[in-house]
């Protein structure tokens, strides 16, 4: 039928593996705005949500990097991570995998786009879901974004992305909705996690509600690397699903959490014309 | 060393034959002495300088059990007593006594 509903937020592990570490009154206030999010979701009447992720060499590794890539399974398990550290139990989510191989064929008519019918699912997408779909009773179509191994997807191509998720979402009778996961800027999986460039996030999250594309698309990893961290190449997933709404942001949590080692972000955009 | 991490987070026949036999898995893998003895003693710090992958060595940490707090300063203990980061994009940009999220 269309698109129905889109949205962004953070994925750290932390988020779920270490709450016990963080002020309650804090956590309240973020878990409070995700379940806002999962409340629209849900209200939106999806018949399936794609999750577009950066996943962190789960499933995609440097012996055979895709740009992007969708998951064609008919159902998925996750997460990889060993469960009491990320505070998710070990389950089975399903997919759809008919809806996906059509999503896959229209995409292919302007993106190169790699599939796979076996696919782990991390933090990247378990954190989400845990929060937005808590049941897994919604079938879910992951997405990858190459944003850990360099060479990495260029930005325009992220945006290329999301305007072709657009295009084909518009064309299958489902309802669809489409939630990228990603941080701004963070420097995770060192020492330095924790560390969180408040300026930069609300600049960017600026640029991302009002849908400025050239903005968007100005950045460079250069900059992002030496302003935001390594994990701030993740704005790759929040820039596609920008060009996929072509809406407008509606902001609904932002505050650095160090403890979660990024800035945690709840957000959703209007679907445009 | 990327592709064994990369297998033990992943597939649990790897992460059972790494209690079971961990020669003969460390023997599947192309990796240096250096590599290899960061395996065999779970110095997740010389792993870390080695330049493994940030979020392979963060879910590897978690395979082996180490709390959150521990898992940070092997990081730092690395650095301390290895040097720099010799590869890859997970370098540390804070200082040595800095407890960047009170950790």
């Amino acid at each position: 039928m269309s698109l129905v509903f889109a949205g962004v937020c953070s994925h750290a592990p932390g988020i779920t593996g270490r709450t016990h570490m963080a002020d309650r009154a804090v956590t309240d206030e973020f878990y409070g705005a995700f379940r806002g999010m999962a409340d629209d979701l849900a209200a939106a009447k999806p018949d399936a949500l794609i999750v577009v992720a950066a996943e962190h060499f789960a499933n995609f590794f440097m012996n055979n990097m895709p740009a992007f890539a969708m998951g064609t399974a008919e159902s998925y398990e996750g997460p990889i991570e060993d469960p009491r550290w990320l505070g998710i139990a070990h389950t089975t989510i399903p997919g759809n995998a008919s809806l996906s191989l059509r999503l896959a064929c229209e995409m292919m008519q302007t993106v190169d786009l790699a599939y796979a019918e076996e696919w782990k699912f991390d933090h990247g997408i378990m954190v989400p879901l845990s929060f937005l779909t808590p049941r897994y009773d919604l079938p879910v179509i992951p997405m990858n974004i190459n944003c850990q191994g360099p060479p990495l997807t260029p930005l325009h191509r992220a945006w290329a992305l999301g305007e072709a998720l657009r295009r084909a979402a518009d064309l299958v009778p489902e309802r669809i909705a489409v939630v990228g996961t990603g941080g701004i800027s963070h420097w995770p999986a060192t020492p330095d996690s924790g560390k969180i460039n408040e300026p930069w996030d609300r600049e960017f999250l600026r640029r991302w509600q009002i849908n400025d594309r050239p903005a968007l698309l100005s950045y460079t990893d250069e900059a992002t690397y030496r302003e935001a961290g390594q994990g701030g190449y993740e704005i790759r997933t929040f820039i596609s699903i920008a060009a996929a709404a072509q809406g407008r942001g509606r902001l609904r949590y932002y505050r650095p959490i160090p403890i979660f080692a990024v800035g945690c972000t709840v957000a959703t955009m209007s679907i445009g014309d | 060393m990327q592709k064994f991490l990369f297998d033990i987070n992943r597939d649990r026949d790897v992460q059972r034959q790494f209690h079971a036999d961990l020669p003969e898995l460390l023997g599947r893998y192309a990796l240096s002495e250096e590599e290899r003895r960061a395996v065999e003693t779970r110095d997740i710090g010389l792993l870390y300088v080695l330049g493994a992958n940030g979020q392979l060595l963060m879910h590897y940490a978690a395979f082996l059990g180490m709390p959150w707090a521990d898992y940070i300063a092997a990081m730092r203990n690395g650095i301390s007593k290895h040097g720099p980061v010799r590869a890859g994009v997970y370098a540390m940009t804070t200082r040595l006594d800095e407890k960047v999220a009170d950790v």
